[in-house]
């Protein structure tokens, strides 16, 4: 099948699009064109602020009332929608080109059935019956694999689980056949395991309904499972369109390679391969620079060549798939070196232990006022949180605790840091028992000795307060300096080492950018010479190339203080390039534990298998066995008897797994699997992941067919 | 939101607490109805201070009676531009005289108002479990009096005077303030930057005056705008229904009961004081409105 | 459901005791001034005593709370010192006035409330809302009492289209009834409207209304099926909580037009002293805003689906 032969559904030509603001006309995509052909999935793929959602929603034509299409065409079948009637784009809409959303929860209206909304696409678009609509739309429910359709139906959107909801979304779109589906981040909302299903589904609906598809995604490693062809994005412009292969093995724009360079891919390791964050940071809209938008932070920028005029889409030669580049120096860069390796680092030396969890429980009392509930004396529940937590991190360690929402993981940091008490067990942190001490009545060492990293960088500074004013509470409140003077010129030091300008001191959150943010939320933590840190998801509300800055500098400052960090995530690339040891937590219990090595390679636990098999990976060199887990996440309320995992374990071995609670097995030295299957049994179960050969240049879907092999 | 254009603006040097929040309002100037409002406002408050000098007779002499807007006293050659009441005083100064008292006892309530409902609220947000509960209930209690029914009962009971309308204006409107700072605190009360000053065993007090008190701030004074409408609104309502300040010193409400026995044949005496008390309420609630249009923009 | 309704009239109850003890303490702690009260104030002690005497006035003030109570319950509320008859005689038709004069009120002011409310909140920023909100603003700055005035100046000084005084004394005329509604709809609608419109805004940005409109939903049925079921339920609870405030309403409005109703049989008895009406008055004037903030409540979890099925 090649290109010339298909009919492209889709021709965006010259397309500009802009917005107004007080500031005046900003342009937000400038010059993009993409063609798509029937049945093609193409990825978007780009920061936040790029431009890529935009592209979408000019392709539906819903700018909002400060947006418009300012120049160029964007023809759907032949038809220019730039110049269609409000009526022609009302009967396109949701018939012809359909979406799916970010939050599926957001994008279902509460106070309708989901029958209600799921029929309406066919009364609307095809004047179709009652009967049949509701029957086509149950029938639309059980293809996108929701069981129970009739129930699904009749029920309201907060009624079922976010994966359910995306999967009606889905249902939604597909009901009118569309020749063209958008996909906004379909699974950027939900959990690791859910969005491997929906992802599933997802590359499923080109074979199954001949679909084209635009992937709109900030992860390199989901385009590559869902889209054959893939467009990266910078600053308004698209910088780099090819197929997948071509463009993640041959890329031929520095901000593509930035890109790759900035990822922990299963190559990178902190060690001796670290990753290397793009300098600088994305322009804002009306500050584009002259030339080239990359050209402030590449390091091949040529004043002469890059710095002033357009630059153009050009083709990269001798390539068999259409593959351009808006790289005005292509041709002189070595594709082959690659760029500035990261400093090589000398593994750290652990220490003694600094922290031990043992048998520690955390459980909240749940009141049920209803009448049934007090007659018959259940009045009050227990949720448990954290459920027999034993493990240890020793000085200089990276350990990081792994699992998706519910699993107890935020509890376990409110406990640590003294905001919760413990139900029972011990924390025991530089020798001395905290479990039951309140973060108030703890002595100031231990408070200062304890810090703690948030996730989200808008909400982790004061916004009323300044920079230096927010650092400096910190040193007076830990009793480091009190005279002003010396307080003043600590702040300073701690701005230079997150690498931050000294004049920062004086502004305010608003006046910085996510990640800068983020750098004075470690500077905060660091100031009281903390022997341990806990840095909760520190890394997911950032894009990309920011997530590498910080990451490197965490682990800079990590490095030369020797601290302990505790790094709480849910994504497991990140986890595998950066931890020493890894504990997975499902459900408030720790599933297994050990080096990262262990963690990475069999014997796993079924959990942890399940968990590396739903990580993107964006190396068209790794293969990996697909596994997708039935059913939801399990509330924390009502968790499973005997193994919390049991029911949605692939490798389930019977009622056992039901009654009783999975003794703990020990393969060595720390690795310890909590699960009924036999430790040899486990040992046989092949890696996860495995190497494909890097397909020839020529073939240009190899890529995909290598993640097809099950 | 990402870094903005006041990177190209020279860093401000340490500010003033007030000097912020008094830029919070410089920020009205791109809401033209907002400007309206400030501009009424402004005009308000100034007649108030200077009433002294503006208004041409003693507000509570009696010169000529039945005197309509624009007569001119014989006596003195001055004219009564708004003309006089039932025994005989000027309605301009009257007006004047009566718009510095509703612009000291409207600011004083709001702000005990506010003083009361503030601590109420971050108490009951910020603590939560059973500071929480009686707090609510009790505000819960006092706001299922219809209010004025409350005003009538308290004021007719303990008497009217000043102190007693600024008591009974607070004890009526606390709760509700009570109820804003509340929802605020249980928002904001879960932001990082709080539970970084937890960790870091700052006491419960800093934490509710540091950290959450001053991200509050933009919500609350929309709200003070509104609520200082409303009680002028209140103390013009008690002075018509002769629950008001005690004659005989001017006031609108009262003025407006005065003239109700004459409305037919000298309506300028119901109109007049009605317009000051609508025209100063305007302002307050166009105020209000502009200060709500700009933080919803930012 | 069961539950949360038990709950809701538990708590109701709950309010109108603490209520009744609030009133007790503030009217009925102080025999003596009860009985000056009854009495009126040229009244001599001993004649004070012997009333005091009769009406078990010297008993202690639990036993007198409790007794107060239970006629309350049962609907004796004693007898007016100024009309010299049983006050539910006088409570009565006073009410039924006032529930006419309310009724009518809402009947104008809801439906144009959220008619405006709408339109402005539909698009927000354009000059339709605009328009609107600067005239339901200007509204709610007016004191009722002062747009009394103004209505009163315009239609019967001005034009003499209608009668400025309300008193019924020749019959009910429904001339009568214009500027009363008129004034309290004039203050009142603002309030529903700037919530309608808020709502409807909110709406109108959430993502479920763009799901609709990029299902090729006809902008009609976004409105019709999608926004307003969802931007409604807010206001709903506003108009119910609104039957408060128009029981402060009608106290200035009657007071001003001499209507007969309620709000003025309240001033009138507390410009008098007539202690027992203001009892009966405040007691029935909460029942009255405490039920409806119950109905409110109970309305509210009906049509929202995610407290209803949760």
């Amino acid at each position: 099948m090649t290109a010339e032969t298909r009919m492209p559904v889709l021709e965006i030509e010259n397309l500009c699009i802009s917005y107004y603001t007080r500031a005046g006309e900003i342009p937000a995509v400038v010059d993009y064109n993409l063609t798509i052909y029937e049945g093609e999935s193409v990825g978007i793929v780009g920061e936040s602020g790029c431009g890529k959602s935009t592209v979408a929603m000019a392709i539906m034509r819903y700018m909002g009332s400060n947006g418009g299409i300012v120049g160029g065409s964007i023809k759907f079948k032949g038809r220019d929608i730039t110049h269609m009637s409000d009526e022609e784009l009302r009967q396109m809409r949701g018939s012809e080109i359909a979406m799916i959303y970010q939050e599926p929860m957001a994008a279902l209206n509460p106070s309708l059935t989901i029958g209600a909304q799921l029929m309406e696409v066919p009364i609307i678009h095809e004047g179709v019956s009652e009967k049949e609509a509701y029957e086509r739309s149950r029938d639309m429910l059980s293809d996108v694999k929701l069981p129970d359709a009739d129930r699904v139906m009749a029920a309201y959107p907060h009624q079922i689980s976010g994966g359910q909801q995306q999967r009606v979304v889905i249902a939604m779109a597909l009901l009118s056949k569309p020749a063209l589906l958008l996909l906004d981040e379909p699974t950027t909302a939900l959990d690791v395991t859910v969005e491997a299903g929906i992802i599933e589904l997802i590359a499923e609906i080109a074979s199954r309904f001949g679909t084209a598809q635009i992937f709109i995604s900030h992860n390199l490693g989901l385009v590559r499972e869902t889209c054959d062809r893939i467009c990266v994005m910078y600053s308004g412009e698209a910088v780099e369109t090819g197929t997948i292969d071509d463009v993640f093995n041959r890329m031929r724009h520095p901000y593509t390679r930035g890109l790759f360079g900035a990822i922990p891919l299963p190559s990178a390791n902190k060690n001796d391969r670290p990753l290397v964050a793009i300098p600088g940071q994305l322009p804002l809209p009306h500050e584009r620079p002259d030339g080239c938008n990359f050209g402030p932070r590449c390091e091949y920028f040529d004043a002469g060549r890059c710095g002033s005029g357009t630059i153009a889409m050009r083709a990269v030669p001798d390539s068999p798939n259409p593959h351009e580049t808006r790289c005005a120096r292509f041709e002189q860069i070595d594709w082959d070196k690659r760029p500035n390796l990261g400093k090589v680092n000398e593994p750290i030396e652990l220490g003694d232990t600094v922290l031990k969890i043992d048998n520690m429980r955390k459980y909240y009392e749940l009141h049920d006022h209803s009448i049934k509930a007090m007659l018959s004396g259940k009045g009050t529940r227990y949720v448990k949180a954290n459920e027999t937590l034993s493990f240890e991190a020793r000085k200089a360690e990276i350990v990081a605790i792994v699992g998706e929402s519910g699993c107890g993981k935020s509890t376990f940091a409110k406990v640590l840091m003294g905001l919760e008490t413990a139900t029972e067990g011990k924390i025991i942190f530089n020798n001395h028992e905290i479990q039951d001490t309140e973060v108030q009545l703890r002595p100031r060492e231990q408070v200062s000795s304890l810090q703690m990293v948030f996730q989200n960088p808008n909400d982790t500074l004061n916004p009323s307060m300044t920079v230096g004013s927010q650092i400096s509470r910190v040193i007076r409140k830990f009793g480091v300096e009190s005279d002003p003077d010396k307080v003043h010129d600590r702040v300073m030091r701690l701005l230079d080492l997150v690498k931050l300008p000294r004049d920062f001191y004086y502004r305010r959150p608003r006046q910085l950018s996510g990640g800068q943010k983020q750098r004075v939320g470690v500077a905060r933590a660091f100031a009281g010479h903390p022997s341990m840190v806990i840095a909760d998801e520190p890394l997911s509300a950032l894009d990309v190339s920011v997530q590498a800055a910080v990451t490197e500098l965490l682990m800079d400052i990590q490095r030369d203080y020797g601290t302990t960090l505790l790094f709480i995530s849910h994504d497991l690339s990140v986890v595998r390039y950066l931890a020493d040891r890894v504990v997975v937590m499902y459900l408030g219990q720790i599933m297994e534990q050990g080096t990262t090595e262990e963690i990475f390679a069999p014997p796993y636990h079924p959990y942890t298998e399940a968990l590396l098999s739903a990580v993107p990976i964006a190396d068209t060199t790794v293969g990996k066995r697909k596994i997708v887990l039935e059913g939801n996440l399990p509330s924390v309320v009502n968790p499973p008897i005997g193994c919390p995992f049991h029911t949605r374990c692939p490798r389930k071995i019977g009622k056992i797994c039901e009654d009783e609670r999975p003794p703990v097995l020990s393969d060595g030295d720390g690795h310890k699997i909590a699960c009924h299957i036999a430790l040899d049994e486990l040992r046989k179960i092949e890696p996860v992941f495995f190497t494909v050969k890097p397909p020839p240049p020529s073939d240009g879907e190899g890529a995909t067919t290598a993640v097809g092999a099950e | 939101m990402t870094a903005t254009d006041s990177f190209a603006e020279p860093l401000p040097e340490r500010e003033a607490a007030l000097v912020r929040f008094l830029k919070s309002f410089a920020l009205i100037r791109e809401s033209g109805v907002g400007m309206v409002g400030v501009g009424i406002v402004v005009g308000w408050v100034l007649i108030a201070i200077f009433a002294s000098l503006l208004a041409p007779f003693d507000p509570n002499a009696t010169i000529l009676p039945y005197q309509r807007p624009g007569a001119v006293d014989p006596a003195t050659g001055m004219t009564f531009w708004f003309g006089t009441d039932q025994i005989g005083r000027d309605i301009l100064s009257r007006i004047i005289w009566g718009g510095q008292r509703v612009l000291i006892y409207g600011p004083i309530a709001t702000i005990c108002a506010y003083a009361v409902g503030i601590l109420m609220g971050l108490a009951a947000g910020y603590f939560r479990g059973w500071w929480d509960s009686i707090l609510s209930r009790v505000a819960d209690i006092i706001l299922s009096f219809p209010i004025f029914v409350l005003y009538v009962i308290v004021i007719s009971t303990f008497g009217a005077s000043g102190l007693n309308i600024v008591l009974a204006i607070v004890f009526a409107s606390a709760p509700g303030i009570m109820r804003i700072v509340r929802g605020l605190t249980l928002d904001l009360r879960n932001r990082d930057y709080v539970a970084a000053a937890q960790t870091r065993g700052e006491s419960p007090l800093r934490i509710m005056f540091v950290e959450i008190l001053p991200n509050a701030r933009g919500p609350l004074i929309v709200d003070a705008c509104l609520r200082l409408g409303y009680v002028t609104i209140t103390i013009g309502t008690l002075g018509f229904l002769g629950l008001g300040l005690p004659p005989p010193d001017p006031d609108w409400g009262g003025m407006v009961n005065e003239g109700r026995a004459m409305a037919l044949a000298f309506p300028h005496m119901t109109v007049i004081p009605c317009l000051a008390i609508s025209s100063l309420v305007l302002g307050l609630n166009l105020m209000a409105d502009g200060l709500r249009e700009i933080s919803i923009r930012d | 459901m069961l539950i949360f309704f038990a709950k809701r009239l538990g708590y109701l109850v709950f309010t109108m005791v603490v209520v009744s003890i609030l009133v007790f303490l503030v009217l009925e702690l102080d025999p003596g001034s009860v009985a000056q009260k009854v009495l009126g104030p040229y009244s001599n002690a001993e004649q004070r005593q012997i009333w005091m005497e009769a009406n078990g006035y010297n008993d202690p003030n639990v036993i007198r709370y409790f007794r107060w109570l239970g006629n309350f319950v049962i609907g004796d509320f004693g007898m007016s010192s100024r009309f010299k008859v049983p006050v539910i005689d006088i409570l009565g038709p006073r009410l039924a006035s006032t529930g006419i004069l309310g009724l009518g009120v809402l009947a104008v002011m809801v439906p144009l409330a959220l008619l405006l409310g709408v339109l402005a909140g539909m698009k927000e920023g354009s000059v339709q809302d605009r328009v609107i909100s600067v005239f339901s603003i200007a509204t709610t700055s007016i004191p009722e009492f002062a747009s009394g005035v103004f209505l009163v100046a315009i239609f019967v000084l001005g034009l003499g289209w209608l009668p400025g005084v309300s008193n019924m004394s020749s019959g009910f005329d429904i001339t009568q009834m214009i500027l009363p509604v008129g004034a309290l709809v004039m203050y009142g609608f603002g309030y529903i409207q700037r919530m309608t419109r808020a709502s409807m805004a909110e709406v109108m940005q959430t993502h479920y209304i763009r799901t609709a409109v990029l299902k090729g939903v006809p902008s009609g049925q976004v409105i019709m099926k999608h926004a307003l079921r969802n931007a409604l339920i807010a206001p709903f609870t506003v108009i119910m909580l609104q039957i408060n405030w128009l029981l402060s309403g009608v106290i200035v409005i009657e007071y001003l037009f001499a209507y007969k109703g309620f709000g003025s049989l309240l001033l009138e008895a507390a410009l008098n002293k007539d202690i027992f009406v203001i009892e009966a008055c405040t007691m029935v004037a909460v029942f009255v805003a405490v039920t409806t903030q119950t109905l409110a409540d109970v309305g509210y979890m009906y049509l929202n689906p995610r407290i209803r099925f949760s």
